[in-house]
């Protein structure tokens, strides 16, 4: 079923279309270990993105002839579920989601201390339930924190955000509605920490000038994502720790 | 997915070394491109055709123009589409198969330099509004893989591109009607990729084969002709900080310049 | 020597814990001079050393530790069996039967067929091939009777309890047979199944609040609530 376009997507006041500022975020709420067979799994609602990310292993690898002699095998599926967009979107794995699965399976590498688990593999399973722009990001941000949830060590959590250009202004976090009439459009992971980025895509067009504005924004976004990325990996330990204080307390 | 070449040791210490000096294992400097040789019009029955060598890279294109439908969002536009094969003889890594993750990157990469600079004129390429437009179909075919695939390919294709010929036609009552003599596809930008490796925290443009096989990542910038940058894709399994990305894209714009010129003649 | 947070403190991967001349502990790591925290958990500093107890993270087999297992192949020269780590242990058939092993006439699925479980020590592991096992000494074998409990691996400790306090309170409140897993698996054996569910429930609740302090005084009351019949929230 498609749905009416809108007419302008930012007011004279630079305000868009949702009710944000050129460089906010879009509100996020993010679940830690919600999946109860997967080894680690997180979810998060971004905007009305709703994405599902779970992890499996470090386990034995089948088929025996993919496993690597020194480190572990990292395996990525992002997938965007059938009713996840206005046009029904045929189950098959289409090229952009090949593409995209390859991506993010580098974007999350650099994090993993593969070398000390040689001829395992770790599988990672992204599923967009509802997509509104900015998918491969928030799905970066959530199998992250479904790798961390897995006990699998990093050396960094890797957060990703998109900046980009819509009617002349450069923004922050793109919706769908932004980045398909919109200027231009990179979406960028980071680990914080180490100041690495580890996803850098960009279709569109920037001057170098505009490019690096836009860099420093997404950086920034991708810094303030991050806390709420950490508040929520604490959190399942927060509260049972503040629920046995009251207790204590009693 | 094919598990990657082990590197000898030795080799791979070598090429570190010279880096640290600024130098590489061919001699060239750290941002020098390999010799590039252009060919076109070398498939008579495709529309437009390049070969392209790169050092030992070599990687064809074919243009193909068809007739089909629009896309619903832009029912004015003719379409572009790329697609993009690692021939198996083109290297002992290639197996025989449908696409695998690293031709759809490549073809979604060339496509995305055409797309966004808007290289083609897609509006002139409508024959009726909605229902019938000209369909340009890309064909990036890898012949030999010695490195640095994604500048070849976009090289060969954009040369491809300038190369084609279609038949004059005229558009009468949504029928198309053929008139003698040929004309060029519409083209009004020059998008030109430039990738670069990163060994040892330093960046290093145009990674022949044994580079990239002990680069930690790869980064790709497509600028235009006014120097814009319409496209970027990082791969590999390492990272870049961002003083280094914005480096990358200050020696683009001098390098996608001087490629540009052997490309684009005139 | 700048500490970047108290003890005991949560931690999440990438946290700075510590610079120059630390030693980088168990779920830390070093880079360029600087110690991050590579899980989740609670860091600790101790002299000159930082690390972190992991909150979750799975069983890497080390020799000596007894483990916990279930067969789940039996091939011509022993079994296969999950240990619950990311590699599958082997027994061979060679460590439980003293005659010659000859492949034709023996009957491995009569000694331990897929499906059963076993008590076992890691024997061997290094990187280069899987955990192997033994079942040699006395206390080791296949699991006739009791009821499996799985927690994360980090959390034993916690249940065993300084010098064997916690588990030993559990044992004298439920009356139950508890053997430990170092691979997270519990075997908890009782007079009735009433007795092992509140086994199992001061287990879960150890698991669940492992990071609290005053642990082993609230698993005690809930245990001695419960046989008393009355309600704990």
């Amino acid at each position: 079923m498609l749905q009416k376009k809108p007419e302008k997507l930012i007011g004279k006041d630079d305000i868009r279309i949702d009710g944000r500022k050129l460089n906010e975020l879009r509100p996020a709420k993010i679940e830690v270990g919600i999946l109860g067979n997967a080894d680690g799994s997180a979810y998060i609602e971004q905007g009305k993105n709703k994405i599902l990310a779970a992890v499996y292993g470090p386990k034995e690898v089948h088929p025996r002839h993919l496993a690597l002699p020194d480190r572990a095998v990292l395996r990525c599926r992002y997938h965007m579920a059938p009713f996840s967009v206005d046009e029904r979107k045929s189950p098959a794995p289409s090229r952009r989601e090949i593409e995209l699965s390859k991506v993010i399976r580098e974007a999350l590498e650099p994090s993993i201390f593969v070398e000390y688990y040689p001829r395992t593999s770790i599988d990672i399973f992204i599923e967009v339930l509802q997509a509104d722009g900015g998918t491969r990001c928030a799905g970066i941000t959530t199998a992250s924190l479904a790798l961390a949830d897995a006990g699998i060590p990093m050396r960094d959590l890797v957060v990703a955000c998109a900046a980009g250009k819509v009617e002349g202004r450069l923004v922050l976090d793109l919706m769908d509605a932004e980045d398909k009439v919109g200027e231009a459009d990179l979406p960028l992971a980071l680990m914080p920490n180490l100041n690495a980025v580890t996803l850098l895509q960009m279709d569109g067009s920037l001057t170098i000038e505009e490019f690096e504005k836009v860099i420093n924004l997404a950086v920034e976004g991708c810094k303030q994502l991050y806390t709420l990325q950490k508040e929520a990996l604490k959190s399942k330990y927060v509260t049972v720790k503040e629920a046995v204080k009251e207790v204590v307390e009693e | 997915m094919t598990p990657p070449p082990i590197v000898v040791r030795v080799k791979q210490k070598r090429i570190a070394e010279l880096l640290s000096s600024g130098k590489r294992l061919d001699g060239r400097g750290l941002t020098d491109y390999r010799g590039i040789q252009v060919e076109v019009g070398v498939i008579e029955r495709a529309e437009g055709s390049a070969r392209v060598r790169l050092g030992k890279t070599e990687v064809m294109a074919g243009i193909k123009i068809e007739t089909g439908e629009p896309f619903s969002d832009v029912p004015n536009e003719g379409v572009l589409t790329v697609n993009a094969e690692l021939v198996p003889l083109a290297s002992p890594t290639f197996e025989p198969g449908p696409p695998d993750e690293n031709s759809i990157e490549l073809a979604r990469i060339v496509d995305r330099g055409v797309r966004e600079s808007k290289a083609i004129e897609l509006e002139k390429l409508c024959i009726e509004p909605g229902k019938k437009v000209f369909v340009v179909f890309v064909d990036v075919y890898v012949l030999n893989h010695d490195g640095n695939l994604i500048d070849a390919s976009g090289i060969a294709a954009l040369a491809a591109l300038l190369n084609t010929k279609m038949f004059k036609y005229e558009i009468e009552e949504g029928e198309i009607k053929i008139k003698p003599g040929y004309t060029s596809l519409p083209i009004r930008n020059y998008p030109i990729a430039v990738t670069f490796a990163k060994i040892n925290d330093k960046l290093i443009a145009d990674p022949w084969l044994e580079e990239e096989q002990v680069m930690d990542a790869r980064l790709t910038m497509t600028l235009d002709k006014d120097g814009k940058i319409c496209a970027i894709q990082k791969g590999g399994y390492g990272y870049f900080t961002t003083q280094q990305i914005v480096e990358a894209a200050k020696i683009a714009r001098e390098k996608t310049e001087e490629l540009r010129k052997i490309v684009v003649k005139g | 020597m700048p500490l970047f947070y108290e003890r005991r403190q949560l931690v999440t991967p990438g946290d700075l814990l510590a610079e120059d001349d630390y030693v980088a502990g168990d779920n830390t790591y070093r880079d360029d001079g600087k110690i991050y925290a590579s899980r989740v958990g609670l860091v600790d500093y101790e002299a000159k050393k930082v690390h972190v107890v992991a909150l979750k993270a799975f069983y890497i087999p080390s020799v000596e530790d007894t483990v916990i297992g279930k067969v789940v192949e039996v091939t011509t020269g022993g079994w296969i069996v999950d240990i619950n780590a990311p590699y599958f242990a082997m027994l061979r058939a060679s460590d439980v039967t003293d005659r010659p092993f000859k492949p034709e006439t023996s009957d491995l699925p009569s000694i331990f067929d897929v499906g059963d479980l076993i008590i076992a020590k890691v024997a061997a592991y290094d990187r280069t091939r899987d955990p192997l096992l033994t079942v040699r000494e006395p206390g080791l074998g296949k699991i006739m009777r009791g009821q499996l409990v799985e927690i994360t691996p980090t959390k034993i400790p916690r249940v065993i309890g300084r010098q064997g306090s916690m588990v030993s309170m559990i044992k004298r409140e439920t009356g139950c047979q508890i053997t430990i897993g170092q691979n997270g698996l519990i075997l908890v054996s009782g007079k009735t199944p009433e007795d092992e569910r509140l086994a199992v429930m001061a287990l879960h609740k150890i698991e669940e609040e492992s990071h609290t302090s005053g642990l082993t005084d609230r698993v005690t009351e809930m245990l001695r609530k419960k046989k008393e019949g009355v309600e704990h929230t």
